[in-house]
């Protein structure tokens, strides 16, 4: 098991009701911890929606995390 | 010059135009994204920009460093605002100064583009009709990724 620090943004942030939260998963890569967290928190958005940053960097989905990795998955954004 | 910013104050636009003033320079093209009051048949009240700003300000100065090296412009710089705004208020603010005109249009073309596609900033609008919702976001999540709202929307429907 290794621990993981989520934040979340916007959309996310709404449903889940909270801005951030630690997670002990086995999960290997984001793909795995995100299918985890969608049932958890029921999360309507499907992965082929979204961008996922760890440690404060985009990054691919099926790279490993490892214990201490912050993540953020990204909901589809709107600046301008 | 090179700079990307993120503020929660309202942008002075003519203090950061002061600031791209440059003798090589032969002009300067801005952009600048203003809050508007409707958006895909909904009327707008205000606005709140929600942003990831460790993430925003590096893919942000990328943005402008790929602008400086594909147009051969000498400055380029922006700003985007979060927070809560009103109608009217300036959301983003793109400069970019160069020795002639046509490079510095292209690139602040390109840095508005690239803004709005990349940068992790998400906006959320509040309705006349009482209620309120991220853009892009909420019908996506609602009606599944076959659905035609999905498809990219063209540049000059997508506004602030």
């Amino acid at each position: 098991m290794k621990k993981i620090h989520v934040r979340y943004f916007a959309l996310f942030r709404d449903q889940v009701g909270r801005d951030e939260e630690t997670i002990e998963t086995e999960a290997s890569d984001p793909a795995g911890l995100y299918a985890e967290l969608q049932a958890r928190h029921d999360l309507g958005l499907g992965a082929d929606r979204l961008k996922v940053a760890v440690n404060d960097e985009f990054t691919s989905w099926d790279r490993s995390l490892s214990d201490g990795d912050r993540i953020v998955f990204i909901p589809p954004v709107a600046g301008g | 010059m090179i700079e990307f910013g993120l503020t929660r104050e309202p942008i002075d636009t003519e203090q950061w135009r002061r600031r791209m003033f440059d003798l090589t320079c032969g002009g300067y093209a801005a952009f600048e994204g203003w809050v508007r009051d409707h958006n895909e048949g909904q009327e707008v009240l205000r606005l709140e920009y929600e942003v990831y700003e460790t993430l925003a300000l590096s893919e942000g100065n990328k943005i402008l460093a790929e602008a400086i090296e594909r147009f051969g412009v000498t400055g380029a710089a922006c700003v985007h605002r979060h927070g809560e705004l009103r109608l009217g208020d300036v959301a983003v603010w793109v400069g970019v100064s160069a020795a002639h005109r046509d490079e510095a249009f292209k690139a602040c073309r390109y840095v508005i583009d690239e803004v709005k596609i990349r940068l992790p900033i998400w906006k959320k609008e509040h309705y006349v009709a009482g209620d309120s919702g991220w853009v892009n976001c909420e019908r996506c999540a609602a009606h599944g990724h076959a659905h035609e709202t999905d498809r990219p929307r063209q540049p000059e429907t997508a506004g602030v």
